[in-house]
């Protein structure tokens, strides 16, 4: 699939048809790629890489590099095609200085996880797709693949791609059955206390270092409240202990109906806090509650949270506090 | 050196916690992180923890001074009281290397009063490397993994801990637990230090070219160059790096209006931040490439010019692990060390 890639990077680059390709840039120990934005052959030749270590949603990007000089060619997955759709439909990325090129996704490697299970002493690390294979600074292990996928493929929503201009590889099929609410199901079954006691635990955590707003591809503001000292929300320090957990709910609400799911969040936290759940607990309510509704699944797609109609349920937090059945 | 039973750990612990807090590493989540000693809490060897040390001198924020409003009047209220005393065990040999740069910044005139309190009331219990991970580089600065020299330093051999004191307050503390201890014999410590040496030899990242950096450095070329646009620009602008970094000490001072007053605080900062140096007038820092490149510059060449030639990391390799996406001081290093 690799070789595939570069050779359409390399004819697209070298004909002028793009000025730049955005992919993924080879690592030290193959598990730590980096985004990048390739400007010559010679540089895709040596750099250019696709394994399952890259997880990174390219989607983001596009923001800022739809409004460089030039267009350019950028490799999505299908999970990525969702938040490329989304910021199609809030107007955020220049639709017409960007060429798609879908890329099948078997499943990305979680380097937490990996790492963890390697012992945290690898020189290099590669994946045939179903086994990672990993030398150490003492030896060497293989290990299924499945052991250390990230959460977010573990309920993949499928191999299909909302939008592409090419694609390499076959099309996908949509996962129906992706089970992806089980972890908010297990959450929801909790008691108010307990599911209080939960958040608290998990965010008690949080460094605060913004990555997770970062890398949101539905955090595009050009300046976030939280930097922003004119919005009197501005917060560089908790003031007390309730304040990350209150950037993260605030946060959750401000992404509401636009979130796709992409599982970002969750994947840069250093400290490994379940933040898709959050997210996803905003998901499901409101699939239950207005019908189901994946947002970027189309780029003219209304969110039923920017909608009115008169059939709308009217559910209260006020009248019926805690559970899930708020209705 | 003195000898401490593996099984007599706990007792070990136990003994200090009975006098003074004792903070050490616990398993916390997917990794580990630094808390208070109590009956019952597991300590867990950690290669380290995924916060720095430093957080014991320089915490993320705090207080430096109130002021409350009363009708006309201001007052103002000195938040500062003297430290207890604490130990911090297991403090890994970078992390205690860490500590020097911070006190060579924070202790320097004018001395800064919040972190010294904590600093002189702190005894230190550093342990020594015996498996370091492929994202360890502590060797490129010359540190030595394995031996912090803090106040105590502890060796986890197969037979018992090891211990030796370095200062006045190590030796205090360890004749305090003398009864917990044997005599220990310091060939076993050096053989197992030789064998970890052996193994630092093959550290992947232990040996760059660093020709380029430090207090030599020609700064203007190395600010110019052409090559930090491209390190920079998939940058998220996350303060991971920074906030996991054991050497990262800038710090921005706020007021939070509390209604009836003003608690003005000290908070970490990050020069990946947009707001970082924000002045009046304008940002000097406008871009990312500007900042992310400040960062590097900082600890490579500005942070070794004012210092002798110290570097301003002590390679234990978080930010390696942690990046989001991976970009990080080892390939700043080798993009542009090369061609030296």
């Amino acid at each position: 699939m690799q070789d595939e890639m570069k050779a359409k990077a390399i004819e697209m680059l070298s004909s002028g048809a793009v000025r730049r390709v955005v992919g993924w840039r080879k690592g030290d120990f193959d598990y730590d790629v980096t985004p990048a934005f390739f400007e010559s052959v010679e540089d895709l030749q040596a750099h250019f890489v696709y394994n399952d270590f890259c997880g990174p949603n390219l989607s983001k990007y596009m923001v800022k590099v739809s409004r460089m000089e030039g267009k350019s060619l950028v490799f999505l997955k299908p999970c990525d095609t969702y938040s490329f759709n989304q910021l199609l439909d809030e107007h955020r990325i220049k639709r017409d200085q960007v060429y798609i090129v879908g890329i099948p996704c078997g499943g990305m490697i979680d380097c937490y996880k990996a790492l963890r299970k390697s012992g945290g002493d690898v020189l290099a690390m590669s994946s045939d797709g179903t086994t990672v294979k990993v030398k150490t600074l003492t030896g060497e292990m293989s290990y299924p693949k499945n052991d250390v996928i990230e959460e977010r493929c573990l309920c993949c929503k499928g191999g299909k791609h909302m939008v592409y201009d090419e694609l390499i590889g076959e099309e996908g099929t949509l996962n129906p059955d992706s089970n992806r609410f089980r972890g908010v199901k297990m959450v929801e079954k909790k008691s108010p206390e307990e599911r209080f006691a939960f958040w608290r635990g998990e965010l008690s955590r949080c460094i605060r270092c913004n990555a997770c707003r970062d890398v949101c591809p539905a955090c595009t503001c050009e300046l976030c409240v939280f930097n922003n000292d004119a919005s009197g929300a501005a917060t560089k320090a908790p003031v007390n202990s309730f304040e990350e957990n209150m950037y993260h709910i605030i946060r959750a609400f401000h992404v509401a109906g636009r979130c796709t799911d992409c599982g970002e969040c969750s994947r840069v936290c250093p400290e490994r806090i379940p933040l898709h759940l959050i997210n996803r607990k905003f998901i499901k309510d409101y699939d239950e509650l207005y019908g189901s509704y994946q947002a970027g699944e189309s780029s003219e797609g209304v969110s039923p949270l920017f909608t009115y109609k008169e059939s709308d349920p009217d559910p209260s937090i006020v009248l019926k506090k805690g559970g899930s059945d708020n209705a | 050196m003195r000898k401490l039973a593996l099984d007599k750990l706990d007792a070990f612990f136990k003994a200090i916690a009975k006098n003074e807090t004792l903070y050490l590493p616990v398993r916390e989540n997917m990794s580990a992180a630094f808390e208070r000693y109590e009956e019952g809490t597991v300590y867990f060897e950690a290669p380290n923890t995924l916060r720095s040390a430093k957080d014991f001198f320089f915490p993320q924020s705090e207080t430096l001074a109130a002021f409350r409003f009363q009708q006309n009047k201001i007052e103002v209220v000195d938040p500062r009281r003297e430290s207890e005393d604490f130990v911090v065990f297991g403090v890994r040999p970078c992390d205690v290397a860490s500590f020097k740069i911070l006190d060579s910044v924070f202790l320097a005139d004018p001395v800064d009063t919040y972190y010294q309190n904590r600093r002189r009331h702190s005894t230190i219990i550093s342990l020594s490397c015996t498996k370091p991970r492929s994202t360890c580089f502590c060797t490129l600065y010359g540190i030595d993994a394995t031996k912090g020299g803090a106040d105590i330093d502890s060796y986890k051999c197969d037979d018992g801990y090891y211990f030796e004191a370095n200062t006045e307050k190590g030796r205090t503390l360890l004749e305090s637990l003398d009864s917990l201890f044997t005599d220990g014999d310091d060939t076993v410590v050096e053989s197992q230090r030789e064998a970890v040496r052996n193994v630092l030899e093959k550290l992947p990242f232990g040996k760059l070219d660093m020709r380029k950096f430090g207090k030599d450095a020609k700064m203007l070329e190395l600010f110019n160059s052409p090559e930090w646009d491209e390190l920079s620009q998939s940058c998220l602008g996350c303060g991971t790096c920074t906030f996991v970094c054991p050497t990262c000490q800038c710090f921005d001072i706020r007021d939070f209006d509390t209604g009836h007053g003003v608690q003005r605080y000290r908070c970490w900062d990050s020069c990946m931040y947009s707001d970082f140096t924000q002045m009046a007038a304008a940002n000097p820092r406008r871009t990312q490439k500007e900042r992310f490149r400040q960062r590097f510059m900082h600890k490579l060449v500005y942070y070794p010019e004012e210092h002798q030639g110290v570097y301003g990391c002590v390679g234990c390799g978080r930010c390696l692990e942690r990046c989001p996406i991976h970009m990080h001081i080892v390939k700043v290093i080798k993009t542009l060390g090369e061609d030296a």
